[in-house]
């Protein structure tokens, strides 16, 4: 075990108190779950449109507060193939999937998880099978990523 | 108010997810990749993440209105329907091929190249055509 790895997960853990921070502030503040992909999706189909415009302050703060680290702080690889067909793949399976099940990493996970809500944690299962078998398929087997 | 609010939640959000490293794709894919060099750092994010959100619950629970006076969402019926269980996994699927889900696409979309944009593009594609798949999904196990 090496150093980098403890520090990976000393931040990893710090991020995520911070993510958790943020769901609870949004919970507790505007009574709303932090869900990406429903923030996003009920702006893009226009069943979220009688708070857009709280939507849309939910994904300008998203954007611009990584985009300030990210000019001030340290410019981070994100590692993203380059292979436009698996990302207009991998983006249509997500924005289909989340929307079928109402809920992606950070709704169904992190705020369906923390309520002990039988959904969450069922689509936190089939998301990391579904996560873990692609990783088998496009990695392992087709050496893609 | 509500608007503020929702810019701070939505800034926290995306420092944790950069600090974290769910950003970074090769870290998420690791995670996933069971059968590889498996990268736990993953479990201590979503771990951090589930220990506040888990407390804010139950003062929600409790309270039942929120400080800016509106409703808590309610439970929805524990129902394990097809839709969770089909659109998880598909989810799961793109989540894997690349490593980004929704939540850092947005995050990452002004240091993520053009490849970012394109994800996130195709991504709002899926959801604008989502209902209409829910639509025959629903008439396919109707019938």
């Amino acid at each position: 075990m090496s150093i980098t790895w403890q520090t990976d997960w000393t931040l990893g853990l710090i991020g995520g108190l911070l993510i958790g921070l943020a769901a609870s502030l949004f919970l507790l503040v505007n009574g709303r779950i932090m869900g990406a992909s429903g923030i996003i999706g009920g702006l893009v189909d226009g069943s979220g449109r009688h708070n857009a415009a709280e939507r849309v302050s939910f994904l300008l703060g998203l954007a611009i507060v990584p985009g300030l680290m990210a000019l001030l702080w340290y410019r981070p690889d994100t590692h993203l193939t380059k292979n436009v067909a698996l990302l207009v793949g991998a983006g249509l399976l997500v924005g289909i999937g989340t929307r079928l099940a109402n809920g992606c990493t950070s709704g169904h996970g992190v705020c369906g998880i923390s309520r002990l809500s039988l959904r969450g944690i069922v689509a936190t299962v089939f998301y990391l099978v579904g996560g873990g078998i692609s990783v088998i398929v496009f990695r392992h087997v087709l050496g893609v990523v | 108010m509500r608007n503020i609010f929702a810019f701070i939640a939505g800034g926290i959000f995306g420092a944790g997810l950069f600090v974290s490293g769910m950003v970074d794709t090769a870290k998420v894919i690791g995670w996933l990749d069971i059968f590889g060099a498996w990268d736990p750092t993953l479990a201590f994010v979503l771990g951090g993440a589930i220990i506040p959100t888990f407390f804010a619950w139950r003062i929600a629970e409790r309270r039942q209105r929120a400080f800016l006076d509106c409703p808590i969402p309610e439970r929805p019926q524990p129902v394990i329907g097809r839709n969770l269980v089909i659109g998880s996994f598909m989810f799961g699927l793109g989540w894997g091929m690349i490593g980004l889900c929704p939540g850092p696409s947005v995050a990452s979309i002004t240091f993520n190249g053009v490849g970012g944009l394109i994800f996130v593009a195709a991504m709002i594609a899926g959801m604008l055509v989502a209902p209409a798949i829910r639509t025959r999904l629903e008439a396919a196990s109707a019938s």
